[in-house]
């Protein structure tokens, strides 16, 4: 028995192997030569894309990855330079005033099928943005045009917006009201020109594949499977081509994983990788080159001030105020370098007069103080004419991160104030929704600049700002607002954006928490690469390969 | 055997109708809307994207629509990928979830069987304790970890080696099947293993066999006919299912490895409240299972006749 168990013991492991063999022999024959992450020769640099873009029309496109390739793929009137400042692009020159601004186009600007770059192709792209059936999200960005409002709004025709073509050469833009940040504003992405003949070719399918749309950039969409690969090849027809040294960006792996994303680093085949906390110490281990940049996005507790909510009364948000400490949820919690402590509405990176805002006017930090904390909690409670404390709702999304942070809160409030703090964990859209309904106390929640003026951040809290999830509604923060977006003095507008950081702090609409900063492997020999806040992200515009 | 096929295939029909109607209505009883977005909309923008997709009509004129245009077979246009269609997405990105799936139960059913018997052959010798404890941890780590585990092997190896021997992930190539192909029919493997070892255990014992040994039949012939032909068919019973399990649920495996399959695109529509994919994905994958679990059922009547002619009198 023992000896015939044996021989057909042979027979399964037979299968097995010939099962290997076939697996190893197509491993052997497939394993050809492997893409390299930086290959110096061909000039080409491997990368992975966290998601698909999930459209590369500059007119409804809002996304960091689109804005990613787009801003390779494009070129605006202005853009981002090499050292981060803005810069020609399609405008070789121009002129802004208090009224308006002029832009005068350059004649070798091309579209990579030939065609000259016209003021026309502006004109056209910014009306297709504006009409209420292209319902495009960043249309709010035209407001400061003349009519954009109305244009979106549907009571004007298009060709009622303030923008006209002068000659082929010469664009002229009409303000609604000031707007000394127009430049930043003509370097964003929905201020991408588009040519008429193609978007109406090919309609509701316009830059759905990589053949169904023309591009005026520094590269061309080579290849695009979706949901697999993108490739942007060197774009022959660009004003500026020889300046452009990275002459393919190869994109064949779509992962939101950072794992993946770092193990396929790991393994030479791409050459960034963003890191978290888990990866860190791994990439510290191995000398990876480590990088870090500011992503300009600011995260803070947004309280609910709809009527009947604790969460309106002030000394409930001093008490909250003075609980908190930035610094500690930064060091203690969260742990990643890079990411720094709030204590204003306006980050570090906002841009002041000459300066950085927050070196021009240094924020007043209330810093925490448990004592302090209960005195104001106290208060509140005489002033809701509470009998005791019913436990509050804080919303969160469903990051681990944004879990971890919140958890903290909630022990925070339970030891210091001994009030209980429930977590209402949603995803992404259900956690908008409760956000916009008004369904919480308090709210996780974060603000990235959409353009490079402090305005993107100081009107967020006026009372007719739909993305004020809060609805604070406070008259003079709005007068201030008022003030600033009327006048086209530095000093004026950076005065009053000084008063209402000065509001925040002591009528706590919001409690800034933290600044955040991503931070990334890069292969070594890869150079020039710019991280920035504006202007899409990375960009490779200005890069080489180090032989 | 034909009105067999029919009945199932009827219920069936039912059963994906039972399906698109409870995701459509559970679908828009979850606060948001696929046009909830982090930058508030104005009115006039958000009634026109409204009326593009229908959401201004009622609800139930809303679900008339959809399973109009569904009996058509049209899903409509995503959301959030607004010029592609959502057949478009199925139809490019399932087969690639399917190619997968095909790869990861090929190496569960071949894995497990020959794990299976041999832990049966060498009962409660160390064969067969290696086998159940590679069971155990094949079931009980989370396949995410194993994903990650075999990236990490692959890059030691080709670190090692100097050259690409096995891609870290990506899709495109016949070398990139494997690796995720094993981690997704790993947990698979283990289970199908656990199950052919109990049945093969069972044909052992079992007169017909020792009546083939009397007879003199051994090695192969034995193990083919009239072992492994036996005690198989619990493990057919337990394919369909898993079949089905295997090619719709690779979204961590597609996602670690890259891989554009359609699994990533179902998660991600739930999560961004996609109403187009969410039916597409969903009404398909239902009618993907039940499809396979028809299949099972006559493959299972070609295996063993008795069951073909015991469902005939039924």
């Amino acid at each position: 028995m023992a000896k015939t168990s044996a021989s057909r013991f042979l027979i399964v492991p037979a299968v097995a192997l010939q099962f290997l063999a076939i697996f190893v022999l197509s491993v052997g024959l497939l394993s050809q030569a492997q893409a390299q992450a930086v290959d110096a020769q061909k000039s080409k640099v491997t990368l992975a894309l966290a998601t698909e873009p999930p459209t590369l029309n500059s007119a409804v496109a809002t996304d960091t990855i689109a804005s990613f390739v787009l801003s390779h793929l494009m070129e605006g009137l202005l853009v981002y330079g090499s050292d981060g400042e803005l810069a020609a692009g399609v405008a070789e020159r121009w002129q802004l005033d208090a009224d308006g601004a002029t832009f005068w186009l350059r004649d070798s600007a091309r579209w990579s099928d030939g065609k000259p770059v016209t003021a026309h192709d502006f004109v056209f792209a910014w009306r297709h943005a504006l009409k209420p059936s292209t319902a495009s999200q960043y249309a709010f960005i035209f407001y400061p045009i003349k009519n954009a409002e109305a244009v979106n709004g549907g009571q004007l025709a298009a060709t009622e917006l303030g923008v006209s073509a002068v000659s082929d050469h010469e664009l002229r833009v009409e303000f609604a009201k000031p707007c000394p940040y127009f430049l930043s504003l003509a370097a964003f992405m929905t201020f991408l020109p588009l040519r008429e003949d193609v978007v109406a070719h090919w309609g509701g399918r316009y830059a759905a594949d990589s053949d169904k749309l023309v591009v005026n950039g520094a590269y061309v969409l080579d290849k695009w499977v979706h949901g697999a690969h993108l490739r942007l090849r060197k774009n022959g027809h660009y004003w500026q081509k020889d300046g452009v040294k990275i002459h393919e960006i190869d994109m064949p792996y779509i992962t939101a994983d950072p794992s993946a994303q770092f193990n396929l680093f790991r393994d030479q085949q791409i050459a960034i990788a963003p890191l978290d906390t888990g990866l860190l110490d791994e990439a510290v281990e191995r000398g990876f080159n480590i990088e870090y940049f500011h992503t300009g996005s600011l995260y803070f507790l947004e309280f609910n001030f709809r009527e009947g909510r604790i969460s309106s009364n002030r000394a409930f948000r001093k008490a909250v105020q003075r609980l908190i400490d930035p610094d500690l949820l930064v060091n203690k919690i969260i742990g990643l370098p890079g990411v720094k402590p709030a204590y204003s509405l306006f980050p570090v990176t906002v841009k002041g007069s000459e300066k950085p805002f927050r070196e021009e006017y240094p924020v007043m930090r209330v810093d925490a103080d448990i004592a302090e904390a209960r005195k104001y909690l106290k208060r509140a409670k005489a002033e809701l004419g509470l009998e005791s404390w019913p436990p509050l709702v804080m919303l969160a999304g469903d990051s681990p991160r944004a879990l971890q942070e919140a958890e903290y809160y909630q022990y925070l409030f339970k030891k210091g104030l001994g009030l209980e703090l429930r977590i209402d964990q949603q995803v992404f859209k259900q956690r908008l929704e409760k956000m916009r309904r008004g369904d919480f106390d308090i709210v996780v929640a974060a603000w990235g600049p959409d353009y490079d003026d402090i305005m993107t951040f100081a009107d967020l809290f006026t009372s007719w700002n739909d993305n004020n999830r809060g609805r604070y509604d406070n008259p003079l923060y709005d007068r201030w607002i008022r003030l600033a977006q009327s006048s086209n003095d530095a000093k004026t507008r950076f005065n009053a954006m000084a008063q209402i950081q000065r509001i925040v702090v002591e009528d706590v609409p919001i409690l800034p928490t933290y600044e955040n900063g991503a931070l990334y492997v890069q292969n070594p020999r890869l150079k020039g690469v710019r991280r920035s806040i504006f202007g899409g992200d990375p960009n490779f515009r200005y890069a080489w390969i180090e032989q | 055997m034909l009105s067999f096929i029919a009945r199932r295939l009827l219920s069936g029909v039912i059963t994906i109708w039972f399906i698109a109607t409870a995701t459509f209505f559970a679908m828009h009883a979850v606060p948001g809307d696929p046009l909830t977005q982090e930058k508030a909309m104005s009115p006039a923008v958000r009634a026109q994207l409204e009326a593009r997709y229908g959401l201004d009509k009622p609800l139930f004129e809303q679900y008339r629509l959809f399973m109009s245009n569904m009996l058509h077979g049209d899903f409509g246009i995503s959301f959030t990928q607004e010029n592609r269609r959502v057949n478009d997405i199925i139809s490019k990105h399932f087969p690639i979830s399917a190619t997968l799936g095909i790869a990861a139960v090929l190496i569960a059913l071949v894995g497990g069987v020959a794990a299976g018997s041999v832990a049966a052959y060498c009962r409660n010798r160390w064969p067969d304790r290696l086998v159940m404890v590679a069971v155990i941890a094949a079931i009980s780590v989370p396949g995410f970890v194993i994903a990650g585990l075999a990236q990490l092997v692959i890059v030691a190896m080709n670190n090692a080696a100097g050259k690409t021997l096995l891609p870290v992930a990506g899709w495109g190539s016949v070398s990139q099947i494997w690796v995720p192909a094993l981690v997704l029919g790993l947990g698979t493997m283990a289970y199908l293993s656990r199950i052919m070892r109990a049945s093969m255990l069972e044909v052992l014992s079992a007169d017909y066999n020792i009546a083939a040994k009397a007879k003199g039949v051994h090695g192969w012939r034995l193990f083919w006919h009239h072992q492994l032909r036996n005690a198989v068919l619990p493990v057919v019973t337990e394919l369909g299912p898993t079949i089905a399990a295997i090619t719709t649920g690779g979204f961590v495996v597609e996602l670690i490895f890259a891989i554009p399959g359609l699994g990533r695109y179902f998660v991600q529509a739930v999560q961004q409240l996609d109403y187009t994919v969410i039916m597409g994905t969903t009404v398909f994958y239902g009618a993907f299972l039940v499809l396979v679990v028809v299949l099972v059922d006559i493959s299972y009547g070609l295996i063993d006749p008795r069951i073909r002619l015991h469902r005939g009198r039924a």
